[in-house]
């Protein structure tokens, strides 16, 4: 008997005349992710992508757990598949379904029939393959409202297929059909999060990461890598371009008023990741910034930061707390990598007491002490890029 | 690597000649199984009974009292678990110091969330701990005192000598175990003198390899085993034995130079830094007078601890933020002795070997002395 995994798209199949687009776009990413598992056919019909291996032993809880992942995905499970012949479905689904069964004492069956050449109906299947199972099974009940599991046998036009329950899948739009983003990244809990609520809608992840050294050291920069390639996993790879800053903060700390230190800093990172975004393409900036949560980031601060840019910056966190976004670092993984402890560059030059009402006036009288821009330049010139995922 | 100044001794060394060949030898001829019978076995049984017998010869105990193990944090786990199973009739109470290593505190910790009383005894401005304290803390229901002979990241040398009195005079049966991790090698230690039951010692810092520990059981204490299996190590340590590591433990105990000689020599090379870190008046020593030469602790005021060690890292210069163990987080050590922040926040710790020149400790001045072009730190 055959296995494959069946795919149910998310909103894609609410797209109009674009809906093609998405689609390839979401096999693009399926193929990638499972790239090196083994050889498969990837075929799709009706809103649903079939994954058949080529060859035994093709290890599905590892492309399972891939495919969990990927954008763009609603529901997704293993499925057999057989003959669109009656006899042949009951003959299969009972030792087919046995370990998911067992664990389980209350079932119901759904069939579905868009090949509606097929002889039998709905109703007709359901009860026939429902049939074959309790008197295979005797421990099981039916129960049609509140079922532990719900089997599925779907006749379609290539073939029939037998599941016990789905996944949910990842949610989203595929990865690769919203333009391309550039986040700043810390190493902190939030900037991954923000990087993958970005993702999570299509947009295709450019990274910018600022390095201090001997300020920050290379674990640091280790640490960025590690959180981007957690996120990779969803996002597919994420291009990471690591910028020199030692040279621009020592000279803000320098020359300009203690309590303006990370403000006139973010005002440089924004400057520079501009720059950066525009020659890769990239439309806007995404920060995992949080309203309130240090003095660099109320609402004065951050109008005095978007006030160098002129691309949007998107803040996917912005309105939700600590906890929230604690939540969902847990969920991908990046939490435990995010604290950590090593200094990065925002730490080491913290003032006393930061301007949390600053306005873009100060911010400005206190820039013109020196002359940033062949600073900033030269830190856009020298940035080293790497892919990471 | 080349040029590289390795001043970072007690958090691990390099492998002496000696170590490293005796652990190839074992790798590419003798690699059998101890516990096989036929004679290509027996060969790697005599490489771990001739490295027993070195370091009963250096601890001055038994061959029998030697028991190897993965690492000094092994040897400290058995040792602790194991004597408070052993006294669990005499009572829940345990003596040791807040400024012992975490293979030490840790399990400690588990003991005490599992109902046992501790003792935790606090280390003075200099990282001393007083005989007066430790006397009035034990008690008749103590059942293990756990202490260390010398602090790792401040150099201080405990009084683990006088423990047994304390015992005494309360007439506890209590086990002493006595972490030499950072003595083992440096200092003179006489098992029966210093009146230890359990005692931990670890090949990597004395220019061993990693893999390989082990502790001193004294004859009579029927120690429970913390790893069960296949009976090795008398089943107190079951697990095929690390024969190459244990092989370089057994060679590098053996090269280890004249205690006395090694001590001075080292003493020589902290005088001569101490004199080197007069030129800064924003250097302040952590490490206490009567510290062990190996281990000098101090703060460079003004400037965080781990910018300055990736400064000198840019100079080939290797030194610890605080015990690498801890990487990153302020030392609770000088937490414990009291220390401002400004202080911790600004530690070092240099410790040095039998190896370390003048040139070597030259080019740490000299690299300090650029670290002044460093923006200083404004938040503390």
């Amino acid at each position: 008997m055959k296995e494959i995994i069946l795919i149910k798209n998310g909103e894609l199949a609410l797209k109009g005349l674009n809906r093609m687009n998405f689609e390839n776009a979401l096999i693009k990413n399926i193929k990638s992710t499972l790239n090196g598992l083994g050889a498969v056919d990837i075929t799709r019909a009706q809103s649903t992508i079939t994954i058949e291996p080529l060859y035994d032993d093709y290890p599905f809880e590892q492309a399972l757990d891939k495919i969990k992942k990927v954008f763009g995905i609603a529901a997704f499970c293993r499925a057999a598949a057989c003959e669109k012949d009656i006899n042949v479905i009951l003959e299969k689904c009972v030792p087919y379904l046995k370990d998911a069964l067992q664990s389980v004492k209350t079932f119901k069956v759904e069939a579905k029939r868009s090949d509606k050449k097929f002889p039998l109906t709905s109703p007709e299947i359901s009860r026939l393959v429902g049939g074959a199972l309790l008197k295979n099974y005797h421990h099981l009940k039916v129960d049609v409202h509140n079922p532990e599991i719900v089997v599925t046998v779907e006749v379609r036009d290539t073939a029939a297929y037998i599941r016990a329950g789905q996944l949910h899948g990842a949610g989203g739009m595929p990865v690769g059909t919203a333009g391309r983003a550039a986040i700043l990244i810390s190493g902190g809990i939030d900037s991954p999060v923000a990087a993958w609520m970005m993702a999570k809608r299509g947009i295709t992840l450019d990274a910018i990461h600022f390095a201090s050294p001997p300020y920050t050291s290379l674990r640091a920069e280790q640490k960025v890598k590690k959180l981007l390639s957690k996120v990779a996993e969803y996002s597919g790879t994420i291009r990471l371009g690591i910028v020199p800053f030692t040279e621009l903060q020592q000279t803000i700390a320098e020359k300009c008023p203690e309590e303006y230190f990370t403000l006139i800093m973010r005002r440089m990172m924004m400057r520079i990741s501009q720059r950066l975004a525009e020659k890769s393409g990239s439309l806007a900036l995404i920060t995992g910034e949080s309203v309130g949560q240090v003095a660099s980031q109320t609402l004065p601060a951050l109008v005095t930061t978007d006030a160098v840019v002129s691309l949007p910056v998107f803040r996917p966190v912005i309105g939700m707390d600590k906890d929230e976004i604690i939540e969902i670092s847990r969920k991908i993984d990046t939490f435990e990598t995010s604290i950590e402890p090593y200094e990065d560059c925002c730490t080491v030059f913290t003032p006393k007491h930061p301007r949390t009402k600053p306005t873009i006036k100060q911010c400005q009288d206190a820039e013109a002490l020196f002359d940033y821009e062949p600073l900033v330049e030269k830190a856009v010139q020298d940035t080293v890029f790497e892919f990471i995922g | 690597m080349k040029g590289l100044i390795y001043l970072d001794n007690s958090a691990t060394t390099k492998p002496c000649n000696e170590a490293a060949e005796a652990a190839l030898d074992a790798i590419k001829n003798n690699y059998g199984n101890p516990s096989s019978l036929y004679e290509f076995g027996m060969l790697a049984e005599d490489i771990v009974t001739s490295a027993r017998g070195e370091i009963a010869k250096k601890l001055l105990c038994r061959e029998d009292e030697i028991f190897f193990t993965s690492c000094g944090s092994e040897s400290n786990s058995t040792a602790i678990f194991g004597a408070v199973k052993l006294g669990r009739r005499n009572g829940k109470h345990i003596v040791t110091t807040a400024i012992e290593h975490p293979s030490v505190l840790e399990p400690i910790k588990q003991l005490e969330k599992d109902g046992y009383e501790v003792t935790y005894l606090k280390p003075d401005e200099n990282g001393n701990i007083s005989v007066e304290e430790l006397s009035s803390a034990v008690r008749p229901d103590t059942v293990l005192v756990s202490m260390m002979y010398v602090n790792n990241e401040v150099g201080s040398i405990l009084p683990v000598e006088k423990i047994k009195t304390a015992l005494n005079q309360k007439s506890s049966k209590a086990l002493i175990h006595i972490d030499c991790v950072q003595a083992f090698g440096k200092i003179n230690i006489n098992v029966s003198t210093l009146g230890a039951d359990l005692l931990s010692i670890s090949a990597h810092k004395i220019h061993g390899i990693k893999g390989a520990g082990a502790l001193y059981v004294k004859k009579g204490i029927n120690l429970p085993p913390f790893l069960l299996g296949g009976g090795q190590e008398k089943g107190l340590r079951s697990g095929t034995e690390a024969v190459p590591a244990i092989a370089a433990f057994g060679a590098a105990v053996k090269a280890l130079p004249n205690t006395a000689y090694a001590f001075k020599k080292v003493a020589e090379i902290n005088d001569y830094c101490r004199n080197g870190l007069q030129q800064f008046d924003n250097v302040i020593i952590n490490s206490p007078k009567n510290a062990t030469p190996y281990i000098l602790n101090l703060s460079f005021l003004g400037y965080r601890s781990e910018t300055l060690l990736h400064f000198l890292e840019r100079s080939l210069i290797c030194v610890s933020s605080g015990s690498a163990c801890s990487k990153g987080k302020g030392s609770y050590v000088l937490r414990e002795m009291g220390l401002k922040n400004d202080r911790v926040d600004s530690a070092l710790r240099l410790s040095f070997s039998a190896n370390t020149t003048t040139d070597e400790i030259d080019a740490f001045l000299t690299a300090l002395k650029g670290a002044t072009s460093l923006v200083r730190n404004k938040n503390r």
